[in-house]
């Protein structure tokens, strides 16, 4: 009845090992209690709700149109010559996406401390789920951009088929930040706190509400700096009609992409170690 | 491949003093950084260097063998670090110093129910639960209805657990632990769950994990568990280890050392004050006067003394007797689901004489919301003999048995 795995490499456990690589072998070998992590996330966040999963639907739905009035009508904010409401919502679709990633990412360890102190699993797992678990959200958003443009007839153009590697690119900054953080948050609490202010000061500084061309030319360099700002910009190439491809910027943006989540997983690693005590 | 399962050798784990590492403010963290930039980021991620005044060791120069099928008892008081030795077994913390190879696929129990989420389904926490505890889906999938009837919760298995009796929430979270297949188990005090049928259930179910062929590191503080389900055992005490041996042995030498012989002892507050607090346990004799030394043919007395901070609607205090192979002779209620108003209470029991087989005893306490709630518990806090001195009887205790009672015999015939 036993099902017997003879394993024949011991599991070796040694002092804290100090810098080393992500064991991704391990991850995988994981990733059914990956899977069942984000379904409990998903699960839990629509429960004892009287319309559930409508208001993954509601919330940007509402946002897109507070923001409509008011950056759209009252502010007379441009919108490249798009409908506002199309705009608006083309930026704040992968902008949410991110933020939500950033901070449900970024808490998860804290979040999942009794799991941390009483199981083992590479810990990698729990900031991950966070932020895959947001994947549901953005879906049922794109479908609720893809309603918005038909209703103002607003058609996307070949660059379309980009879309997935502008959320691949999106994914991957939400993960490389959040694995920064949550480390961090485990350590010293004062990023939980940090977190959502540093996400609303963020999407000020990115184009979601209004558009990079407001920003003066001599200026353009600086914010580009912000790697959120290609990433943007990009996703609004992708889904809206007649916009030049923003190369450079998303360039930037994977290579700070690429730096992030690589020092992110090495100092996620190097912290790992100590979480089960210090969490 | 040998038939060693786990070896052990020269294990330690350090921590800061409190027990736990506490997260500094980023203020502090700050300071030193901008002091000494890499010593802060260094010391950060590993603590406080070793050696260091503030800091204890939870374990010391650990070492042993355990072969493979062997079933090996952990005991020792709290904080002896029983807990830390497994949780480096179970991989979720790595030791200061020394080493551990473990050749098998571990489970580890230190917890049931962990990660439950009480918005959820019995279903879908059976689910979580065992992909947390490292079962994949087909492994629960074959063994859901085995699971669930071990459980007793059929009925509710789609209410949300927040639902649940506490009863029924222990019984569903330890169903699935005690599911796992590893080669090597390791499982830290999770029998005390639910009522007395099911931990009578549970601990029947360890024993059948036994029997299979595995390995099992079994921490405890029912010494007749320890000594019904392990051959070897191990005893910790400050981080080290005491005594290692034939199980009899080692449960007679953690007896003997948790109870000083003495004819009243200060129990420790509990770790979370939740209301109720005992203070004391006292031994008397026949005459009021305090002995640890009691004679086989008298009365004798029990008096428990505890504090209640705040209203408790339903308190049971009980106290039992383990007699020196770690037998539980008995437990009896002192008071059983009362009200209580805060105050100051004692509470004095008379033990008949020509009962109890001379021998030495051990006395815990307790006292609980039953099934509900555990406010405070002293296992094995004083410890007594009962003293021969009759002299139609020349028995020691196992020959004996548990008790010598004076019975009432009618005698006919002649």
């Amino acid at each position: 009845m036993a099902r017997v795995e003879l394993s024949s490499a011991p599991v070796r456990i040694r002092p804290a090992r100090g810098w080393a690589g992500i064991n991704l072998r391990e991850v995988w070998a994981y990733r059914e209690l990956l899977f069942y992590l984000v379904w409990r996330d998903v699960q839990v966040r629509y429960k004892q709700t009287v319309i559930g999963v409508a208001w993954v639907v509601l919330q940007p739905l509402a946002t897109a149109v507070i923001f409509s009035i008011i950056f759209g009508n009252f502010a007379r904010m441009p919108s490249d010559h798009l409908p506002y409401a199309v705009f608006a919502m083309a930026g704040l679709t992968p902008w949410n996406f991110f933020s939500g990633a950033l901070i449900r990412g970024s808490a998860s360890l804290v979040a999942n401390a009794n799991l941390i102190s009483k199981v083992y699993f590479p810990r990698l797992i729990v900031p991950a789920a966070g932020i895959l678990s947001g994947l549901v959200d953005l879906a049922v958003v794109l479908v609720l951009l893809f309603f918005t443009m038909l209703f103002f007839r607003v058609v996307p153009g070949p660059a379309v088929l980009a879309l997935p590697l502008i959320l691949l690119i999106t994914f991957g900054m939400g993960l490389g930040v959040s694995l920064w953080l949550s480390a961090l948050n485990v350590q010293y609490r004062d990023v939980g706190y940090l977190t959502p202010v540093l996400a609303q000061m963020w999407m000020y500084a990115t184009p979601v509400i209004y558009a990079s061309s407001l920003i003066p030319e001599k200026w353009r360099w600086v914010y580009a700096l912000n790697p959120m700002v290609g990433v943007i910009d990009g996703f609004r190439w992708a889904v809206l009609p007649g916009r030049p491809a923003p190369v450079a910027a998303l360039a930037f943006s994977t290579a700070v992409m690429v730096i992030l989540l690589v020092s992110g997983a090495l100092f996620f690693r190097r912290m790992e170690d100590s979480f089960a005590d210090v969490v | 491949m040998s038939d060693i399962a786990i070896h052990i050798e020269h294990l330690g784990k350090q921590y800061r003093i409190g027990k736990r590492e506490t997260h500094r403010s980023l203020r502090e963290a700050l300071s030193d950084a901008l002091a000494a930039p890499a010593r802060a980021f260094s010391a950060a991620a590993r603590h406080s260097p070793p050696g260091s005044a503030d800091s204890i060791w939870a374990l010391d120069d650990i070492t042993f063998d355990v072969k493979g099928g062997e079933v090996v008892g952990i005991i020792g008081r709290n904080g002896s670090g029983k807990s830390t030795l497994l949780k480096i077994l179970s991989r979720i913390t790595l030791p200061t110093r020394g080493l551990a190879d473990i050749y098998g696929r571990v489970g580890s129990l230190l917890e049931v129910g962990t990660g439950f989420h009480p918005e959820l389904t019995g279903r879908e926490n059976l689910y979580l639960n065992g992909a947390i505890l490292g079962m994949k889906k087909a492994e629960i999938d074959r063994r859901f209805d085995e699971i669930v009837a071990f459980s007793e919760v059929e009925k509710f298995l789609d209410t949300p657990v927040k639902h649940y009796s506490s009863g029924m929430y222990m019984r569903l979270a330890f169903s699935v632990a005690a599911h796992l297949e590893p080669e090597i188990l390791v499982v830290d005090e999770v029998l005390a769950v639910g009522d007395a049928a099911f931990q009578k259930k549970c601990l029947g179910k360890m024993g059948d994990v036994a029997k299979t062929g595995r390995t099992v590191l079994f921490v405890s503080h029912n010494m007749g568990a320890i000594a019904e389900l392990c051959q070897r055992a191990i005893l910790l005490d400050h981080g080290r280890i005491v005594e290692m041996g034939e199980v009899n042995g080692v449960v007679r030498a953690y007896l003997s050392s948790v109870a000083e012989k003495a004819e009243s002892a200060a129990i420790a507050p509990p770790e979370v004050d939740k209301g109720v607090t005992l203070q004391r346990v006292a031994v008397y004799d026949d005459e009021m006067h305090n002995r640890s030394e009691l004679d086989y043919r008298y009365p004798f007395r029990l008096r428990l003394d505890f504090n209640v901070t705040k209203p408790i609607s339903q308190l049971s205090p009980w106290l039992s007797l383990t007699n020196q192979y770690g037998v539980v002779v008995f437990t009896t209620w002192i008071d059983y689901q009362q009200p209580y108003e805060p105050g100051h209470y004692t509470a004095v029991g008379v033990i008949p004489g020509q009962l109890l087989t001379p021998g030495s005893y051990y006395v815990s306490v307790g006292a609980e919301h039953y099934r509900v709630e555990a406010y405070h518990y002293a296992p094995q806090c004083l410890s007594f003999d009962i003293i021969n001195t009759d002299p139609s009887f020349d028995g020691t205790l196992p020959g004996w048995g548990v008790i010598h009672p004076k019975l009432d015999w009618h005698i006919q015939g002649g």
